[in-house]
């Protein structure tokens, strides 16, 4: 299977690996997928208190390139968006962007699983209640 | 150095020029059909199969009488197993495998317990090996076949062969190989090894694709196998379909020159796999999957923790041919039943390569791949946060994964 140039790009070249301080209250990480299915991603975003703007993001991933591809092009949408934008990303813009073939679709998903979980830590360490996500079924 | 380069020898090798060159003139010039008995076409088709069936016969230590041509291993695998279920339906419905061998093996006997018959599946150890004391202990009055490959296609492991078919014969139980990734690499002896049906096939070992070959005992004891195609009765009835010509003349001259050649391959190429495997292995966290003192001279499969198998292949695929035991690709998400078969966590297999080096596999090339596997594990290990937890100390069994 040959991989789009967009998604080659963002193996080569990722955007925004590393890692921020997880115990920041203005911090808020996201770990989702697990070992044994073949993809794992962290994703974390740094928060302006005051005006809700994200202004930083960081992932690391533990998948195929696709995998790679969905968290490092999600950290650059991320990156000016006020946390309610952040919250309308929709894993088929990912999709689209990167031109992931029907069996790479979970990567978006779980890209997309990894904004809001990231979006949650923030909240509750906020003292915000916990929004609840509807499920994609295309894991 | 020439790119890409080319280390899934398992899965298929490239054609040796000698092969083709002697193959060519059969497209050609000497066209006939071998079946044709009344005409100097016939004559030259007929001659030219009969020289390449003793060529076939001779690197397995076997009588040209017992080989029977067929399209490759996976006709070879139905046509061996299938062939013996129904020849010897009246002594039984019992067949023995493993869960290691090829889906060509493993889903012809599902269909054959969906046509009644019974099958045993045997672990194998973590070491890629059976268990010759189970494989004893689940013979019973209606087994009439066991069935153990010779080597393994992921891993390169090779079964106890002579141990199993001694098993076998003292029960009066036949015994089938799939013998597909040993044949052309190490000595394959159907006397010695006591082997009753085998299943072999030329590109694997050099030769053309579409060609293969059943190995049929014909003494002590003398086995028939049920013909699985109905038509002109070729090949003593047992596979019917105009011979192959170029394909049996090409799979002859491969096995003359590994008959001939193998031994030398053997020893380069060890010492390339052991200075690939070793080189390797300094990486931190590195494992090498399956038996490594019985194993193939030229595989290895090798796991490398906490970075994932196909996003370590696109760092180099470009220039570097290896598969992964990662089903990423796949819509399963499964990773390689083989792997899992020895005990390895689904994360670790998703993290192999299998290294698969050939005839034309050089040093510059091993060199070259160690350059770059080892560059892009540490690369892919900076961007995993599998990687990051481990070297906090976090112990990751520990950790309540969403599974999805």
């Amino acid at each position: 299977m040959a991989y789009s140039e967009k998604v080659i790009d963002h193996y080569s070249n990722p955007k925004n690996v590393g890692t921020l301080d997880k115990a920041s209250k203005s911090v808020g990480t996201g770990l989702v997928g697990a070992p044994e299915c073949g993809d794992v991603m962290r994703l974390q975003i740094q928060v302006d208190d005051a005006t809700g703007v994200i202004t930083d993001a960081k992932f690391k991933t533990f998948g195929c390139g696709s995998a790679i591809a969905s968290s490092s092009l999600a950290t650059e949408w991320l990156k000016g968006k006020t946390v309610d934008q952040a919250m309308a990303i929709d894993n088929m813009d990912l999709v689209e962007e990167l031109n992931l073939p029907p069996v790479k679709i979970h990567c978006s998903v779980l890209a997309e699983d990894a904004i809001k979980a990231a979006i949650n830590d923030y909240r509750v360490k906020n003292g915000l209640e916990e929004l609840m996500f509807e499920e994609k079924g295309v894991h | 150095m020439k790119f890409p380069i080319y280390l899934d020898n398992n899965s298929t090798t490239p054609m040796d020029p000698r092969v083709l060159e002697t193959m060519i003139p059969y497209f050609t010039e000497h066209f006939g059909n071998a079946a044709s008995r009344n005409h100097p076409f016939g004559w030259e088709a007929e001659e030219a199969v009969d020289y390449a069936r003793e060529q076939v016969a001779k690197l397995i230590g076997a009588d040209p009488k017992e080989i029977i041509f067929t399209s490759g291993a996976t006709e070879g695998d139905n046509l061996g197993i299938k062939g013996v279920y129904e020849m010897y339906a009246s002594k039984g419905n019992h067949i023995i495998t493993a869960t290691t061998e090829h889906k060509a093996v493993l889903d012809t006997c599902k269909h054959i317990e969906k046509s009644g018959g019974e099958v045993t599946y045997l672990e194998v150890k973590e070491d890629g090996l059976i268990d010759l004391a189970e494989l004893e202990a689940a013979i019973k009055p209606t087994t009439i076949l066991v069935s153990i490959m010779y080597a393994n296609n992921e891993i390169g492991v090779i079964q106890p062969v002579k141990e199993i078919a001694a098993i076998a014969k003292k029960h009066g139980v036949l015994f089938f190989t799939d013998a597909v990734q040993a044949v052309g690499k190490i000595p394959v002896n159907v006397i010695e090894d006591g082997i009753d049906v085998m299943a072999f096939t030329a590109h694997k070992m050099y030769g053309p694709k579409g060609i293969g070959a059943l190995y049929v005992r014909r003494k002590n004891p003398r086995v028939k196998v049920t013909a699985q195609m109905d038509g002109g009765g070729h090949e003593r009835g047992m596979r019917s379909g105009t011979l192959n010509v170029p394909g049996i003349v090409g799979f002859g001259k491969a096995c003359e020159l590994a008959r001939l050649e193998m031994e030398d391959d053997a020893i380069r190429l060890s010492k390339l796999r052991d200075k690939l495997e070793n080189a390797l292995m300094q990486i931190e966290e590195t494992y090498v999957n399956g038996n490594r003192a019985h194993r193939l001279p030229h595989v290895a499969n090798i796991s490398f923790k906490h970075v994932e198998g196909e996003g370590l292949l696109m760092g180099f695929n470009k220039n570097i041919a290896l598969s992964s035991g990662s089903a990423c690709t796949s819509a399963s998400l499964e990773p390689s039943y083989v792997l899992k078969a020895l005990g390895l966590g689904d994360d670790l297999a998703h993290s192999s390569l299998r290294f698969g080096l050939g005839r034309f596999t050089t040093e510059e090339q091993i060199d070259y791949t160690i350059e770059q596997i080892s560059n892009t594990v540490h690369k892919l290990r900076d961007m995993s946060p599998l990687w990051e937890m481990y070297k906090e100390g976090v112990d990751l069994s520990k950790i309540e994964w969403a599974h999805h």
